[in-house]
């Protein structure tokens, strides 16, 4: 595993300017409807293995905050007939909240699997609770909340002060690609700050960081609302790209989905779950267009070949790949670490 | 009078409810700490596999009891030898490859039966309780968790075979030191646990119409139902159903169905909270 | 006589059906190097957790000070913070971080960024860390884990150190190159060790604590401790007589 600090904060400048100019220069040769929902996928996967890779701490629920984001921003649009203040609000209630779920987790010491299954709950109530609210009653301000349909029908993006002007389709696009870049950024500066090195030995070793006086369920909750926040900004481009939003935005399959981009695309790095997401997400969006073979089957035999056959995920396994066959410089050879060692337990397992 | 007596059998229906489908993912995670995400197909085929059987004209008894856990522990012997068993150990991967195989398994079932709901009627009548007209087969599938406990705990109990699988969930060493080969007691304590999901899936396919996609609803509960137990096996998931299944009802009866699931649900983190290793982390900690 | 630096009034734990430590009132002094001893059970690794934070002490407990400030019911990183160095028993280091990665958050907490640098080089240099500053520590051998862990204590300069069984798992050399540290420490922190083992308590000198059952059997200078008649009886067991 690329456990350094080096390495989590090292910014591969190189790289991040060649894919950036890629995206930018994208629309010249492509439709961007596509492209759109495979960034916002590859920002909500950021967001969870920024949290699972570096901090060490796994959500079962991390939907819940894309989709806290996506209402957030219809409710807000909806009521306030314009944007700017439903994109704020929709990345900093998902943080609000997720400030107190995560305070409540980590000062009481949960972790492992009952966290996951914390975390999944609080995706499931949301998607319950959301899915039970069709009626006239369920509203906040001139919002209904549609219960099993959702809110269909609410402000799309608008310039900030100017509600005439719209922004969809290529707009849109770049408005997501300078999100996603953006928390790329944010994710790297984070990593190569105190507060993210101490994370990182906090995901080695939770009970020694603390022997270290530094309040360790303090970080947690900072990290996890942070990455909430980004989630909930995720979801909320995803509203307007989808122009609706439904309770199944918090449900099991998109809480596993996620999981799922960033495990494929290799914890430990931030440019694997953008790759697992592309990748997965193009793959789900191509099968679902032929009727020749089951989708499910084949997403399915993919994931299970690929934990079989590539089991740190698919960026880390290319890493090392190149690592053996392209001569390198006088770097030390990393073990790299199989995926046996993440997540470790964190603090004092029984 | 009547009124409790209908609240009260639906509480315990539930309760059967809830043991019946989280036993073969608490069979499988009590004993091996393996999180198998496809539990719920497993229930789902259980259920085909029943509702097959009944339309070819065979007794749906035969189908449920015998045919469906015979099936799916078949099935789950296969997937035991060509996937689960290269990443014990390992949580997060059997997760992903669990999750790949529940994906495989609904495109397959999907590709086979189609999309369309699938069903077979109750083969037990409904009956009259006061005033009330109540669902015969319940009372069956409240004996058969019940059945299914007794004897679950009586395995893990008093037969050699239940202590060479509890000394080998403690440590592979001590099936070792037995005698027995660690390997086999997970390959068959995994095929148990597919068993008793196929079991579960027979049992409980009378009562929908069944889809693909159907065992998504087991899964989630299941889960939730299982970790909160905590880690012994019987007691475990026995105290959080009860738990879970009389809550998850009283609130149902007092408002709507919904607001149930999510008292249930609401409760669980509670529970966690207040017991961060599960019920049986905190109380019966050296129970089966 | 300066104030304590360690003192806990009338400490008691139970855990289950056992009260492993009992009505204990230990004092440590600034500077001060005490070992605490006894046979397994007696109740020092319990003491040693109170201590830290690690038990949950509550006032029913009793109470315990550092410096005069009342830490009962502190958490770990609270006590920590106070300037507490703490070893556990198990060596609890970050294993997927190098040797100079762990030295650096050890240090970080107190110093600036380029503070915390000068320190780092500071302890590599005094522990001889030099050759394996580079390496994951979860590759290192048991006994260099432990010298890092020491190390991560060092860097946070405390006044007070406690050490739960630095010996365990060293032999030989090791073990006079980690008296010599002990020793040093002791120039700037009190300390308290932890520790079975009578031979290298012996070695190490200072006064001796000793407990059993739960309570303080004896306390005194290392070796008329350690040649009392009571305390090799509790040691190896009433068939001595």
């Amino acid at each position: 595993m690329t456990g350094g600090f080096a390495s989590a904060g090292r910014m591969h400048w190189g790289w991040f300017i060649s894919l950036a100019l890629l995206l930018i220069l994208l629309p010249l040769g492509s439709d961007t409807h596509t492209p759109t929902l495979l960034a916002i996928w590859s920002l909500f996967a950021l967001s969870l293995g920024l949290m699972w890779g570096y901090a060490g701490i796994l959500s079962f629920g991390h939907a819940a905050y894309y989709g806290l984001g996506a209402y957030t921003y219809a409710i807000t649009a909806m009521n306030t007939g314009e944007s700017t203040a439903a994109l704020i609000l929709a990345v900093l209630v998902p943080g609000m909240v997720a400030a107190v779920v995560g305070a409540m987790m980590f000062y009481g010491r949960i972790s492992d699997v009952y966290m996951g299954v914390i975390t999944l709950v609080f995706a499931l109530i949301l998607n319950k609770f959301m899915g039970a609210t069709a009626g006239e009653a369920y509203r906040i301000g001139s919002a209904r909340l549609g219960g099993f349909n959702g809110i269909p029908a609410f402000p799309i993006l608008n310039v900030p002060g100017d509600p005439s002007t719209q922004i969809y389709g290529t707009g849109l696009y770049y408005v997501v690609v300078v999100c996603l870049l953006g928390c790329y950024l944010i994710a790297r500066w984070v990593l190569g700050s105190a507060f993210g090195r101490t994370l990182l030995g906090i995901r080695e070793n939770e009970a020694r960081v603390e022997l270290l006086g530094y309040n360790a369920p303090a970080y947690k909750t900072a990290i996890f609302a942070l990455t909430a926040a980004m989630a909930g900004l995720a979801g909320s481009l995803f509203a307007n790209w989808a122009e609706i939003v439904t309770p199944s935005l918090f449900g099991l399959g998109q809480s596993v989905e996620v999981i799922i981009w960033v495990i494929a695309g290799g914890i430990g790095t931030l440019i694997g779950p953008v790759v697992g997401a592309v990748l997965l997400g193009m793959l789900k969006l191509l099968l679902g267009e032929q009727t020749l073979v089951d989708n499910s089957l084949v997403l399915g035999a993919i994931l299970i070949l690929v934990v079989l056959l590539l089991p740190r995920g698919l960026a880390p396994s290319l890493m090392a790949w190149r690592a053996r066959h392209v001569v390198s410089g006088a770097g030390r050879s990393r073990s790299g670490g199989s995926r046996r060692r993440r997540p470790p337990p964190s603090g004092d397992s029984r | 009078m009547d009124y409790t007596a209908v609240v009260l059998l639906e509480i315990v229906y539930m309760i059967a409810f809830l043991v019946l489908t989280s036993a073969g993912l608490a069979v499988v995670f009590g004993m091996m700490r393996v999180i198998n995400l496809a539990h719920g197909e497993f229930v789902m085929i259980g259920g085909y596999t029943t509702i097959a059987c009944a339309k070819a004209g065979l007794n749906i008894y035969l189908a449920m009891l015998v045919i469906s856990p015979l099936v799916v522990g078949l099935f789950g012997l296969i997937v035991e030898r060509l996937v689960v068993r290269h990443l014990y150990g390992r949580m997060i991967d059997t997760m992903l490859a669990t999750w790949g195989l529940s994906l495989l398994m609904v495109g397959l079932v999907t590709m086979i039966f189609g999309n369309t709901a699938v069903s077979v009627p109750a083969p037990i009548p409904g009956y009259q309780l006061g005033e009330f007209q109540m669902g015969g087969y319940n009372l069956f599938i409240i004996a058969v968790a019940t059945l299914l406990v007794v004897c679950l705990w009586l395995v893990l109990r008093f037969t050699r075979l239940g202590l060479v699988a509890r000394g080998a969930m403690q440590s592979a060493d001590v099936a070792s030191s037995l005698g027995y080969n660690p390997k086999m007691v997970y390959m068959w304590t995994f095929t148990a646990g597919a068993a008793l999901s196929g079991l579960a899936g027979g049992v409980l396919a009378p009562l929908t119409g069944l889809l693909p996609s159907s065992g998504a609803a087991y899964i989630a509960k299941a889960f939730i139902t299982v970790i909160t137990g905590g880690a012994a096996v019987i007691v475990g998931t026995l105290s959080s159903s009860v738990i879970f299944g009389t809550i998850n009802q009283l609130v149902s009866f007092g408002s709507t169905p919904v607001i149930g699931e999510i008292a249930m649900l609401a409760l669980a983190v509670v529970l966690l909270r207040l017991m961060p290793q599960g019920i049986t982390g905190r109380f019966f900690r050296n129970s089966a | 006589m300066s104030e304590p630096v360690v003192e806990t009034r009338d400490l008691s734990m139970r855990f289950g059906g056992v009260l492993a430590v009992n009505n204990v009132n230990f004092t440590l002094r600034e500077r001060e190097l005490r070992c605490l001893i006894g046979p397994n059970g007696a109740g020092k690794s319990t003491l040693f957790k109170c201590l830290t934070g690690q038990h949950r002490v509550t006032h029913a407990n009793g109470r315990i000070y550092i410096r005069g400030q009342d830490v009962t019911g502190w958490r770990p990183y609270e006590i920590v913070r106070l300037g507490v160095g703490i070893k556990t028993q198990v060596p609890s280091v970050m294993n997927g971080l190098t040797v100079w990665e762990n030295l650096w958050l050890a240090a970080r907490r107190i110093h600036g960024q380029h503070g915390t640098r000068r320190e780092v080089e500071r302890v590599v240099d005094e522990l001889g860390l030099g050759a394996i500053v580079r390496r994951e520590v979860g590759e290192l051998s048991h006994g260099q884990r432990q010298i890092v862990e020491l190390g991560l204590v060092l860097a946070q300069q405390p006044w007070l150190v406690l050490l739960d069984e630095p010996a365990a798992g060293i032999t030989g050399a090791e073990t006079e190159r980690l008296i010599e540290l002990i020793q040093r420490i002791q120039e700037a922190a009190a300390v308290v060790v932890v520790d079975h083992d009578m031979h290298f308590v012996r070695m190490l000198g200072g006064r001796v604590t000793v407990m059993h059952q739960g309570s303080i059997l004896m306390e005194g200078d290392s070796n008329q401790v350690l040649n009392d008649a009571r305390v090799r009886e509790v040691y190896i067991g009433s068939r001595a007589k």
